[in-house]
């Protein structure tokens, strides 16, 4: 009898235990759900085999499911091909790198390495491993795993070499063994002793080894790798296909494991990794709900139906806060800005129009009116964590006068501009696209500007269009993957083919070099001078496009849910959550 | 009949493939699409372009097409990049197909239940306040955005009863036999499964059973009038029966033909309504799949399935018309 | 079949009505109808509103005037004050305003949509009406075709076709979807009077074939036609809201459209239920009005209904 309802054990069964019915009472449904529904498969469960609660030692109460409602499917479970947030926030609770970033901050911190030095030219990297990890599957962790995994990485073969595969290592390490025309960071992985693995790299970057703390370059499991078939991608008509690794059978170090994933009802379920090296998790298993609609989400929790969702619209934030959740909000570790492209209208090319659009925009309205609570005003193109921020740029003030006579004195007076605005789509920076849309152009209307107002669903067509540099101005912004400033003016401005067309003015090339040499430069704190001297200069010099705001992103939960630090790059784990 | 049967079937193959090569050609020619889906924001044309070739999306339209019509003849029809990405298309299909069915079988089921009774009360009181109400009532009915009444329950009923406005059913370990929840539950004996897919239900077919009562119910309302009117009735009731006897043995009966047909071909305006109500209460039916393909541009997900949702209609007006040739001779002459 | 339930029995049945003289009988019945009048009165302030909206406005619906009593962050809207009786929307423009402008876009994209819807049915039915033959036979495959797709969904699709969606757009997504239903229509109720006297009687006087369609056969055909146009009128409003909701509606929203008003919105419906409420009720009340002209024309002009 017991066994019977085995399978469907803990949440049902704690329906009637009295500890678990304060949870479960949050809804009115639940309520009656457990009443009329479980009655029986719950009092035969706790006449059985009730199972005894683990009683909360230390911070929090251990056991329990935390369900999250998430914004959309998993691509795959295998991090290394990751490439969207909602499929890097499952791989996260079940892998971990060989660095980590400190909760709650964009700092590095150990990991399954417990430390790391260089050589004095950067270019060669030894760390020291944590010892007796077990992977999932039980295959021991070492050096050897760890040069496993490299050797994987730089390994890729066709499709897996593609930019919508391997995405995270084409951006940071460049390109492949076999890929002569595009070098690599990369150069060699050695494995010393078991727990000494050598990394060298071609050249000096700064961004290492932050970079390694990135979910994608998680370590996973050699033996399932093999046995899966974890390299075996295919370009299969206009997508790619993924084999068992990826889609069945993740393994990592991490606190969870991979349970199911129940497409037909959009539920993943992880469970907890017992064996796990470090504290284990007080949670039995975690849940994502994929619910793709946001006010859909908004209600799921309401009703109980999830523990917690990411990104939850600003305007909510006060009305879920009086509800009795928790609106935590994480630093603001990103920019918005309104690009501008120099390539069409020549008038753009001219550094007082550019600076014009700047004075006609009311920030400080935006801010106030727009964007949820924290958001600032941003002077350039980074947030103040980020090393290289230039505290001694002030913003620019809305001055509409000053606006109209700079565009009369470039001969700008009659501007018509085509003003793109992504539809469908929410970004941390960008809450309401619309909105924000319809204050900036109508500040730009009132500076005399003749707005053509065009808007296109976000992967269907805006960002090929900005791409392209078919509009003059649009919105757009960045999160940041880490503290270095590379990752911010080094991907807006780092080449002169960019969003902006910097190419398109003298100091377009300039600006890429010098942005090239401060990350080439291994001394840190002469690195960080570099960055802020380039950050003051392209805010007064080059004004490539205008930097609106950072705004903090939310994550939501139930003021239940205890344990999850909120980061500013947006990777809470749930290792340390707790429930009750 | 056979002759009929056949040539309606090739026409069905002549419109899937005229409608498949035309779907395939636009969403080829439009910006975004798979590319940009897997490259998001990252994306720079340089990239875009090298996936464009590694995909083989810059062959003409035509190779492409043929090489598409290769793969799904083998059942491949391409991999989701927005609804559930990396899943094949056809995957998506099989997985949420059965929700809509059952979402629109209770939808049906209501409108049916409330329907044809009072269609066929107010045929019966013709002209009084009651009939012109419940006529008025039906045209509101097919005023209000279907959308917007889903909102509206859902913000109602869902606050003031706590019946569960997302999902199909909570994550509760369930077997999976059928894809039918309600269905599955019943079989396994999984009964607590069966009970919360119906209670998901519950807000969700309400809100699409808006669109077929107000036909079904004008529908009964009309077919009894017509009933009431013809010979047989009035000799029924020249000779003394009873109005239950009446009722039962023919004005019923006979109204019905009208009514049942009328069901079946309410599977357009359900498939349709489906899109707005599942997307509304995040339902993963059919329906939620295309609303979130449009917005994201999943061309492999919607290119099948507006394919299976016209053939699905096609095949059941195909089903309704043989059913009413079958059941009245007069129309098998013609 | 005196009973339409499919959608081309139905259309076939309102074709039959053709040549039934709108301005007797029927015209007789209609003014006694209360159910017609209701209607009637309904449309009559609705297109007087919509007229008269850019004088009755009392702002410019695009100007954010009460953009510093917005406040994201606390969910705050500018509330009804003195001067802004529905007080403000999300970006701080003036409710009241863009609900009388949105009634003109609304009326332009009913009347649009079914000019539009008319005029490709009319092309195509007449040439298959009049010519028959191979190109009949032509013709009304494609329509049928068209009339086996589910009708919402291939507006859906049409609109989700263009790169650029627009006010224009969305009118032609939905009148795409009318043109097989009028087309059918028309080339059904000039079937009808093929045989019909005064045809005949114009055949046998030798009167060409041109004029005996545009002289006698079309104006004919008006009856089932106005009352196809009203009901499309009524489809067109609420399809383009669904289209807004999906995002497939017009973004440029400077000049409102109660549809659009409607559909982006969504986000906020529980919070600032009045925003969704306010062109929801107003499109409920005018679609229910054309749908009361449409369902009551459509029965005075039906013969059965003569007894």
């Amino acid at each position: 009898m017991c066994n019977g309802y085995g399978r469907r054990p803990h949440r049902e069964m704690c329906g009637l235990s009295k500890g678990c019915l304060m949870v479960h009472s949050v809804t009115a449904r639940r309520r009656w759900v457990a009443a009329i529904g479980f009655l029986s498969v719950s009092a035969l469960a706790l006449s059985g085999c009730a199972q005894s609660q683990r009683d909360s030692g230390g911070g929090g109460k251990e056991g329990g499911t935390l369900t999250f409602g998430a914004a959309g499917a998993p691509k795959l479970f295998d991090p290394f091909y990751a490439t969207d947030g909602e499929t890097f926030r499952v791989a996260r609770q079940m892998y971990e790198g060989l660095v980590g970033f400190k909760p709650g901050t964009a700092e590095v911190e150990p990991a399954l390495a417990t430390k790391w030095e260089s050589s004095s030219d950067a270019k060669t990297w030894t760390f020291t491993l944590k010892e007796g990890v077990k992977f999932h599957d039980g295959t021991a962790f070492n050096a050897e795993a760890v040069c496993f995994n490299f050797e994987r990485w730089y390994n890729q073969k066709g499709a897996g070499q593609s930019d919508a595969v391997s995405q995270y290592w084409l951006d940071n390490f460049g390109g492949f063994k076999d890929t002569p025309d595009k070098p690599s960071l990369y150069k060699s992985c050695t494995a010393k002793d078991a727990k000494t693995a050598v990394i060298e790299l071609a050249e000096v970057n700064s961004q290492f080894p932050d970079v390694l703390g990135f979910t994608s370059f998680s370590m996973s499991s050699p033996e399932a790798l093999k046995k899966y078939d974890a390299d075996n991608v295919q370009a299969a008509g206009d997508a790619f296909t993924y084999p068992a690794y990826a889609n069945e059978h993740p393994t990592g170090t991490g606190p969870f494991k991979f349970s199911k994933y129940d497409k037909a009802n959009n539920t993943v379920e992880l469970v907890r990794n017992d064996d796990y090296w470090g504290t284990k998790a007080k949670l039995d298993k975690i849940v994502f709900k994929i619910i793709p609609d946001e006010t859909a989400r908004k209600q799921a929790i309401k009703a109980g139906d999830i523990d917690g969702y990411d990104l939850p619209n600003a305007a909510d934030w006060a009305g879920l806060k009086s509800d009795g959740f928790n609106v935590a909000i994480r630093p603001a570790f990103n920019v918005f800005y309104m690009g501008i492209n120099q390539k069409n209208n020549p008038k753009l090319a001219d550094l007082k129009v550019r600076q014009a659009l700047q004075y006609a925009i009311n920030r400080e309205q935006l801010v106030k009116s727009q964007l949820p609570e924290g958001a600032k005003v941003a002077t350039q193109f980074m947030p103040d964590t980020v090393a290289g921020y230039n505290k001694d740029l002030k913003a620019v003030p809305y001055d509409l006068d000053k606006a109209k006579s700079l565009l009369a004195e470039a001969g700008a007076s009659d501007l018509t501009l085509k003003f793109y605005w992504p539809s469908e789509v929410t970004r941390p920076y960008m809450p309401s696209p619309k909105d924000l849309f319809g204050a900036i152009s109508g500040d730009l209307q009132k500076a005399g500007i003749k707005i053509d107002v065009v808007t296109k669903p976000w992967n269907g067509g805006y960002l090929t269009d900005v791409d392209q540099g078919i509009p003059d101005l649009f919105l757009l912004g960045w999160t940041g993957d880490n503290g270095q400033p590379v990752n911010w003016v080094g991907t807006f401005f780092g080449r002169t083919d960019n969003r902006f067309h910097t190419g398109v003015s003298a100091w377009g090339k300039t600006l890429a070099d010098d942005l090239a040499k401060a990350n080439a430069e291994p001394d840190k704190d002469k690195r960080k001078s570099l960055y802020e001297d380039l950050n003051k200069r392209i805010m007064e010099e080059y004004l490539p496009a205008i930097p609106i705001s950072h705004s903090p992103p939310a994550l939501v939960l139930k003021s239940d849910i205890k344990g999850v630090v909120p980061s500013p790059l947006t990777d809470e784990k749930f290792g340390s959550a707790s429930k009750g | 009949m056979l002759r009929y049967t056949i040539r309606r079937l090739i026409q069905l193959v002549g419109v899937v493939l005229v409608l498949s090569l035309l779907l395939f050609a636009w969403l080829r020619v439009l910006p975004g699409g798979p590319v940009s889906a897997l490259l998001g924001d990252r994306s720079t044309p340089e990239k875009a372009a090298e996936l464009t070739k590694q995909l083989g999306l810059d062959q003409p339209i035509y190779l492409q097409y043929f090489k598409f019509l290769g793969r799904a003849l083998t059942g491949d029809f391409g991999v989701s990049t927005g609804v559930q990405p990396g899943d094949s298309a056809l995957d998506i299909f099989i997985q949420r197909f059965p929700a809509t069915l059952e979402l629109s079988f209770f939808a049906i089921a209501i409108a049916i239940v409330i329907g044809v009774p009072l269609g066929y009360l107010a045929a019966k009181r013709r002209g009084s306040w009651f009939d012109n109400a419940s006529v008025v009532g039906s045209l509101i009915g097919v005023a209000v955005p279907v959308f917007f009444l889903a909102f509206v329950l859902k913000g109602l009923a869902s606050s003031a009863l706590g019946l569960p406005s997302s999902g199909r059913q909570d994550a509760i370990d369930a077997t999976r036999v059928t894809g039918f929840f309600t269905l599955d539950g019943m079989i396994t004996g999984e009964w607590d499964a069966t009970f919360n897919a119906l209670v998901h239900l519950i807000l969700p077919s309400i809100a699409l059973a808006t669109i077929p009562f107000a036909v079904i119910f004008r529908i009964t309302r009309a077919a009894v009038l017509d009933v009431l009117d013809e010979d047989f009735v009035r000799t029924a009731e020249s000779k003394g029966l009873t109005a239950p006897v009446i009722r039962r043995r023919h004005v019923l009966r006979n109204a019905m033909l009208p009514v049942v047909t009328t069901i079946g071909l309410q599977t357009g305006a359900l498939l349709s309504g489906a899109v707005l109500t599942e997307k509304v209460f995040g339902f993963p039916g059919v329906g939620e799949a295309l609303a979130i393909g449009f917005e994201r541009r999943d061309y492999p997900v919607l290119l099948l399935l507006i394919i299976m949702a016209t053939s699905v209609y096609v095949v059941v007006n195909l089903l309704v018309d043989l059913s009413y040739a079958l059941i009245d001779p007069r129309i098998r002459t013609r | 079949m005196a009973l339409g339930v499919s959608k081309k029995e139905k259309i076939d049945d309102l074709a039959e009505t053709a040549g039934v003289s709108l301005a007797a009988s029927a015209w007789k019945r209609l003014k006694r109808s209360p159910v017609f009048l209701t209607g009637a009165v309904i449309i009559g302030i609705f297109i007087l509103i919509s007229l008269l909206s850019p004088w009755l406005a009392p702002h410019n619906p695009s100007d954010p005037m009460l953009i510093d009593q917005v406040i994201k962050a606390r969910n705050e809207i500018p509330p009804a004050q003195p001067g802004h009786p529905l007080g403000g929307d999300l970006q701080g423009r003036d409710f009241l305003s863009r609900l009388l402008i949105g009634s003109q876009q609304t009326l332009i994209v009913g009347i649009g949509a079914t000019v539009i819807g008319l005029t490709g049915g009319l092309i195509l039915g007449t040439l298959a009406g009049a010519i028959g033959g191979w190109v009949d036979s032509a013709v009304m495959r494609i329509v049928d075709v068209m009339l086996s797709l589910p009708s919402l969904l291939l507006a859906f699709s049409i609109a989700a076709m263009f790169a650029r969606p627009s006010q224009f757009t969305v009118i032609l997504a939905v009148a795409i979807v009318q043109i097989p239903v009028f087309a059918r229509l028309l080339r059904g109720s000039m079937l009808a009077q093929r045989h019909s006297d005064h045809v005949l009687a114009a055949t046998a006087l030798g009167v060409k074939k041109g004029a005996i369609v545009f002289r006698h056969m079309l104006p004919n055909s008006l009856g089932p036609v106005i009352v196809q146009s009203t009901l499309v009128l009524a489809t067109a409003i609420i399809e383009a809201a669904a289209l807004s909701f999906l995002g497939l509606g017009n973004p440029d929203d400077r000049i409102p459209e109660w549809g659009q008003m409607l559909g982006d919105v969504q986000k906020v419906f529980d919070t600032h239920p009045q925003l969704a409420a306010y062109p929801a009720i107003c499109i409920i009340i005018v679609a229910l009005g054309f749908t009361l002209m449409g369902e009551t024309l459509r029965e005075a002009l039906d013969p059965k209904n003569r007894r």
